[in-house]
């Protein structure tokens, strides 16, 4: 191993249906990378034989599964082993939906991921499910495994088609896949070695291609952001300091540079950055976690972000649009009170809105739910009794992510799509005298619940649209009472005026 | 940022959302090389400060050079230090190596009561007086509600499959099965009364992490980890009757971490020296289940 990159490591979630073969394949690296302890390979063969069973790697699996059940070393769960360039640790997701919690509990650490899909079986539940959980998860380093090639006789139609149909889910997801492989863990196909089985294939075999995923970059070329953790004044020993300490979520800063606090508006400048045990330190980046002390003294709480005074500022409202996913029992309902994280902030936090719960396996669209249950993926609007600073999914995503406790519980976790305005109740444009529809004049009265992709939303509104790829959720009444202008009435008046509709209910 | 710069910076959040989240709240100290990178993170997260107090739990059974090492830390450092036992055991007898129990008994006895008393206060505890350099009889031992512990992932099997908060009901049991998400830096740091929560920041760190971090920190570490010329070093530190050294002539931190990398310890475990694993067919995750660290 090479003195440069004995340190590096990466971790690789493993996703996909039930029975798809994940087990296989991973029985095929650990055996292949030499990562299995010694004799265990022969042990299991011997066994096979005794039993008169075919062998089959995914028996490996199954074999120190029942070790891990006793208490012995191997862990199944995350499974380490070694390529000539760097070390591996695989995170098997569960492939039942059961285990959820454990998925995103594994997959949110990973750096990038393998999904495994059936020749024969093609796109099941959970190969969506898994797809839907990365894309909000942030995982964007994605390769599929097309396994069992050998039960379709290695034919390249097949392969194809489910590259065509996968890649197309996954756009829809923002997701673009690095690479589909082809493979065949029971034969041992372009796992660590292309055999020859498939010379149409001409891409990396499996090993190939992860030593190829990058491990993740710290982002300090984004604005910085600094959640405060704490602030500390330990007077033992006289320490006079009183130090701003948290973890850098992005972006970097120097000795000097004029900072903000959010939501208070508080600003300072950075007199020294603290680091114990270490050389002096004039700049601090992203993924470190040393302490600051200011130039002046400000009363500031745990929870607000700092941010430099020269830099893009975060988001600051009380309403929010958020993508999340409920894992708790319960479902989540309107009027209760949450608990909010999102980043060192703690709030508290109401359900006001349900705009859409998605069906994560079909990415279908269940806009009549009232609360949002257990494994649901919900688009919906949350709000906080005061002001808190936060940045959206798009701009900034590290510092876009939010949880929601229910009952002691981690509960929900959400990604930020907009601040959330009820723009003022009657906006009258040309666009939206009805002219045609139902052939008289009444006026709509529409109220832009969220926007996506307009920098400020803040009004006019409308007039901002014409120049503005955005995602406008809206509804109608009728001024004066009447019939209610359908939906139907409404896009079609856009795109009268011009608007590109690329979504209907 | 290499990997060590990683988990530390890892650890040191881990550490002050713990210092945040709890107010009684307390930091295991075995005073092997787990727990004392543990103790030294804990300074980094608090530049230079440790604003909670350690406990050890003293099976009397412990090589004697770990006591010496403890209370000279203790004072060099400012440590708030308190030392808890099982003394009705030690006075009866009812040890592993007094012949009364077996070893997995002893540790439960030694170890996962002591500990678990020493938590809640209802037994009689230490502390370091450091006006007088040494330990004086507590007056009112509080209880303990969050416990910071040094357990690593890559140990063995039970410990692969921790959280980093992680809870324990009023009886100290852990369901390993239901465990809570954790994702984008956020834990599960709210709990229902009465419940005792471990954290554990050194859940991503090797035993090759922890001595190159050991290397590049200069931390004070007991010799006991050193072959003093008899070819034999513990890897592993416990109770000196179940703890048996490995044969090594690593001498210094430098030959320990070559000795990792070489590959020498490759196919045998960390912990293959410490006896009480072995018995009941892995004693450790039915010691884990009842308290054991």
């Amino acid at each position: 191993m090479s003195k440069t990159h004995q340190h590096e490591q990466i971790s690789i979630v493993m996703a996909g249906h039930v029975d798809h073969g994940k087990s296989t394949v991973i029985g095929r690296l650990l055996a292949e990378t030499g990562a299995l302890p010694q004799g265990k390979l022969e042990q299991i063969r011997a066994q096979c034989r005794r039993n008169a069973k075919p062998f089959e790697y995914a028996f490996l699996l199954d074999a120190l599964k029942d070790e891990q059940a006793q208490g012995i070393t191997i862990d199944v769960a995350r499974c380490f082993f070694k390529t000539a360039q760097r070390r591996y640790i695989l995170i098997d997701a569960p492939g039942h939906i059961e285990f959820l919690k454990n998925m995103i509990t594994g997959a949110s650490r990973a750096e990038a991921a393998l999904l495994v899909i059936d020749a024969k079986e093609g796109i099941r539940e959970n190969t969506k499910r898994h797809g839907y959980m990365m894309s909000m998860l942030g995982l964007r380093q994605l390769t599929v495994l097309v396994n069992k090639m050998d039960l379709v006789n290695y034919d390249e139609a097949v392969f194809e088609r489910l590259r065509k149909d996968y890649t197309e889910f996954l756009e829809r997801l923002q997701i673009h896949p690095v690479s589909f492989i082809p493979v065949s863990g029971m034969q041992g196909d372009n796992i660590a070695a292309d055999t020859g089985a498939m010379p149409w294939y001409k891409g990396p075999t499996v090993l190939e291609q992860i030593d190829r995923f990058q491990t993740s970059r710290f982002p300090d070329t984004l604005p910085f952001r600094l959640p405060v953790q704490d602030i500390y004044k330990f007077t033992e020993q006289d320490d006079d300091r009183r130090i701003v300490a948290g973890t850098i979520e992005t972006g970097s800063i120097a000795v000097g540079d004029a900072v903000v606090f959010q939501p208070s508006g508080k600003s300072s400048r950075i007199r020294s950055i603290e680091y114990f045990n270490g050389p002096a330190k004039i700049r601090a980046a992203a993924g470190e976690a040393p302490g600051f002390t200011l130039d002046t003294q400000l009363y500031i709480k745990p929870g607000e972000w700092m941010v430099r005074a020269d830099e893009p500022a975060p988001q600051v409202g009380t309403r929010l649009r958020v993508n999340l996913f409920w894992m708790n029992r319960a479902p989540m309902i309107r009027g209760k009170t949450y608990k909010l994280k999102l980043g060192a902030l703690r709030s508290t936090v109401k359900l006001v809105e349900i705009l859409a719960v998605l069906d994560a396996a079909e990415i279908g669209v269940d806009s009549a739910k009232q609360q949002v249950d257990r494994h649901d993926v919900a688009e919906v609007i949350l709000e906080t009794p005061k002001p808190v600073a936060f940045d959206l999914i798009g701009d900034i995503e590290q510092t876009g992510r939010l949880v929601i406790v229910d009952n002691f519980e981690i509960a929900g976790a959400g990604i930020i799509l907009a601040k959330a305005e009820t723009v003022a109740t009657t906006v009258e444009t040309p666009l939206l005298h009805p002219v045609g529809a139902h052939g008289n004049t009444s006026k709509f009265a529409v109220s832009i619940i969220a926007l996506t992709g307009v920098d400020n939303p803040d009004s006019p509104v409308l007039k901002r649209l014409n120049s503005q790829n955005a995602i406008v959720t809206m509804r109608t009444t009728v001024e004066g009472g009447g019939e209610p202008a359908s939906l139907e009435t409404v896009f079609k008046l856009l795109k009268q005026q011009g608007f590109i509709l690329d979504y209907q209910i | 940022m290499n990997s060590l710069d990683r988990l530390e910076a890892h650890s040191v959040h881990i550490l002050r959302e713990a210092y945040r989240e709890f107010k009684s709240l307390v930091m295991l100290w075995s005073i092997g090389k787990d727990s004392t990178v543990l103790l030294w993170l804990a300074r980094k997260a608090f530049f230079g400060h440790v604003p909670f107090p350690l406990m050890h739990v003293d099976t009397h059974f412990k090589v004697p050079e770990m006591i010496t090492y403890r209370d000279q830390l203790a004072l060099q450092w400012h440590l708030d230090m308190i030392v808890g036992e099982n003394t009705p055991a030690l006075a009866a007898k009812q040890t592993y190596p007094d012949g009364a129990l077996s070893r997995v008994e002893c540790c439960k006895s030694l170890k996962s009561e002591a500990l678990k008393h020493s938590l809640d206060g209802t037994w009689p505890r230490r502390r370091m007086d450091h006006t007088l350099g040494c330990l004086v009889d507590e007056a009112k031992p509080e209880a303990f509600t969050g416990v910071i512990v040094g357990v690593r992932a890559d140990e063995e099997g039970s410990r692969s499959k921790e959280r980093t908060f992680s809870a324990r009901d009023c009886q100290n049991e852990w369901d390993v099965g239901d465990q809570p998400p954790e994702l984008w830096k956020q834990y599960k740091t709210d709990f229902a009364p009465g419940t005792h929560v471990r954290v554990h920041p050194l859940l991503d760190w090797t035993e090759l992490n922890i001595w190159e971090y050991i290397d590049r920190e200069s931390i004070p570490i007991i010799p006991l980890y050193f072959d003093q010329g008899k070819g034999r070093r513990y890897r592993s530190l416990g109770c000196s009757p179940c703890t048996t050294p490995v044969d090594s002539t690593a001498k210094n931190v430098t030959d320990i971490i070559a000795e990792l990398r070489g590959g020498k310890f490759a196919n045998i475990a960390e912990r293959s020296g410490r006896e009480q694993d072995k018995e009941d067919g892995g004693g450790l995750e039915t010691l884990r289940r009842g308290g054991y660290m």
